[in-house]
């Protein structure tokens, strides 16, 4: 058991919650967005799906990871636009359209792997970048300062997120319209405009949560990839709060629980497997149960805005 | 416009379901009465070069020794990994009056005990269990897994450098536990200092969390992996992303995936197996009987990779294993 506070060990666990945390992270800032503005998108494990299969089929058969993002992050805004001409546009119920894109993204997604592919193969992802200097600090230089760029790109959109939800004028709206969108729309805010761009803005960060497994953790594609990777993204973002940065320390709780859970079972300590696989969602029941009770849902969440009856 | 909005979810919905039917069911020949029919139903892709890809194989040399898509028919549904769903493709199957219909997995044999009785000519088969539930039209596959893992755990043991070997796991059950049970004795048998560490993830499916694993066994010091399901492809990505790992494989032939660093695979061949049961099945034997795969009735094969050297002192010892597995002088404890 004293082996779990070696120096060696703590920075492996580290290093491996950054990396299971990125996917969660992207996922579930995007969805903050989208359920600010009042719409819960449950079909986020199908964008990530879709998109991952997306990046990992560029990558395979033109090399460019960059592009291969590209393309996820396209494929996310497309199905986010699809989401949200169902859900804003024609009012359909949030839940039903969600469940009905996760399933479309998990078929689709299979279908096509099994048509352009055929079987497993893997690629050559995003590298590790070592930052110069910031990686030589001792004991947390090579935790937060060798990875790849995607974990980068993750983590710094923690403050951006929260600066534009919290201090500019496109946050204001996105909160307005997901907590009173009458009012808002008497301001002459264009709530259907804000929901479309806030769900397919929270799709796009699903798209980047899909490349970042399939091209830069696991650097290949199988069918049902994410494993409901997804939906534990949307229950961060309860577990969150609904802000950013409770939403990272959601993704961080959860993954440092998964990577814990690794290594007692590498170390050989005697607890049961299954026990060990509980820790996780033990730890997310938890917190979640705490976290709801502080109330900060946005009070139109799940609401379609029809002018005159909201 | 609630109605509205109820008519789009729904038609939303039956999209996206008929989407998933579409990628979800794939038919290799059109029904005729004069062919054989097999329908299979599988929790993960028929490509996902472990368990569910070992029966697609065997069914597809089945065809082809029997005369082809002319004299048999295969159909299938793949990613069968909520069980209900399985139930209704499996009970589909049969009502279409399929002649085969086999439940690929162990978490589909309370769906055929239930589904037998209501087709007393139609053959049914599940795996993998020994389990044939009393019913004279359901026969049970099994694989003696620990067998293959027995002989892998013998080359790993002797092939090991750092004296740490890691083993990545689904589910603490059926073959994958087999196997893993075998490859600890394996390597026990020719290196009582290895240490050999097990992860279970808790998924059959979940790749990430199975990369994160290996990840973890490799931090620790393994140079050597092995594990179990179709998620393992994620531990091979781990080995091959760090270059000085080594990897021995189950279920399937995994070579492809990685062919600088798989050093053997268990190779499940169900084929003659499914043979036999064709055979008895057009005889009008439609089960009550239960196979297992061994080394012995070569349902269990070693299959070597080439472009990785493997010492000639750890083949003879695989080899001598084998034979001592065969003939009885080596016994494994599960």
């Amino acid at each position: 058991m004293s082996e779990l506070l070696s120096a060696n060990v703590l920075t492996g666990m580290l290093n491996t919650m950054l990396t299971l945390a990125t996917p969660l992270l992207f996922a579930a800032l995007g969805e903050t967005f989208s359920q600010r503005s009042g719409v819960v998108n449950l079909g986020v494990d199908g964008i990530m799906l879709l998109s991952a299969f997306g990046a990992f089929y560029v990558v395979l058969t033109n090399g460019s990871l960059f592009l291969g993002l590209v393309v996820a992050m396209l494929i996310g805004i497309a199905m986010g636009a699809a989401m949200s001409f169902v859900s804003v546009t024609m009012k359909a119920e949030q839940g039903v359209s969600g469940i009905g894109l996760q399933m479309f993204g998990l078929g689709m997604s299979s279908l096509l792997f099994k048509v352009m592919v055929g079987t497993v193969k893997t690629v050559q992802g995003f590298p590790r970048v070592r930052i110069p200097l910031l990686a030589e600090i001792p004991f947390l230089g090579p935790i937060l300062f060798n990875n790849n760029v995607l974990v980068y790109i993750a983590f710094a959109l923690v403050p951006i997120c929260w600066y534009v939800l919290e201090r500019t004028t496109i946050g204001l709206a996105i909160k307005a319209v997901g907590q009173n969108p009458a009012a808002a729309d008497s301001r002459g805010i264009n709530v259907d405009l804000v929901r479309y761009g806030s769900v397919c803005f929270g799709a796009m960060l699903a798209g980047m949560a899909g490349a970042a497994i399939s091209i830069s953790t696991v650097n290949l594609f199988q069918d049902n990839l994410t494993a409901g990777q997804g939906f534990i993204a949307v229950a961060l973002v309860y577990f969150g709060g609904w802000t950013p940065v409770g939403v990272m320390f959601g993704a961080l709780l959860f993954s440092v629980a998964n990577s814990l859970q690794l290594w007692l079972q590498v170390l050989g300590v005697n607890v049961p497997a299954g026990l060990a696989n509980m820790l996780p969602y033990i730890l997310t029941i938890v917190v979640l149960t705490i976290s709801v009770s502080r109330g900060k849902a946005p009070a139109a969440l799940n609401r379609p805005f029809l002018r005159g009856e909201n | 416009m609630k109605r509205r909005a109820f008519l789009v979810s729904l038609v939303m919905l039956m999209v996206m379901v008929t989407t998933l039917a579409v990628a979800g069911a794939t038919s290799e020949a059109e029904a005729d009465s004069e062919v054989f029919r097999i329908a299979v139903v599988m929790p993960s892709a028929t490509t996902d070069t472990a368990f569910s890809q070992s029966m697609w194989s065997a069914l597809v040399t089945v065809q082809e020794a029997m005369g082809g898509e002319e004299a048999v028919e295969l159909v299938y549904s793949e990613n069968m990994f909520i069980v209900p769903d399985a139930a209704a493709a499996l009970r589909d199957y049969a009502s279409q009056g399929y002649d085969l219909v086999i439940g690929h997995g162990s978490q589909y044999g309370t769906i055929i005990e239930d589904l037998a009785p209501d087709f007393p000519e139609t053959a049914f088969a599940w795996g993998t269990d020994v389990n044939t539930f009393g019913l004279d039209n359901v026969y049970a596959y099994t694989a003696a897994a620990e067998q293959g893992g027995y002989v892998n755990g013998v080359i790993a043991g002797l092939m090991t450098q750092s004296g740490t070997i890691g083993v990545t796991g689904p589910v603490e059950v059926g073959d994958a536990r087999t196997y893993v049970t075998g490859f600890y004795q394996g390597v026990r048998s020719v290196n009582s200092e290895a240490n050999v560490a097990e992860t279970w993830t808790g998924s059959f499916s979940d790749v990430a969390l199975m990369t994160a694993a290996a990840q973890t066994h490799i931090l620790n010091g393994a140079d050597i992996l092995t594990g179990s399901s179709q998620s393992v492809v994620g531990s091979i990505g781990a080995a091959l992303e760090a270059g000085d790992v080594l990897w021995f494989g189950t279920q399937a032939e995994q070579t492809t995936l990685a062919p600088d660093i798989v050093v053997a695979s268990q190779v499940y061949d169900w084929s003659m197996m499914l043979m036999e049961i064709v055979e008895n099945a057009q005889s009008g034997v439609y089960g009550g009987e239960s196979y297992i795969l061994t080394l012995e009735n070569e349902g269990l094969k070693i299959a070597y990779n080439e472009g990785v050297d493997v010492p000639a002192e750890a083949v003879e010892a695989a080899e001598a294993a084998i034979a001592g597995i065969i003939d009885g002088s080596i016994e494994i404890d599960l």
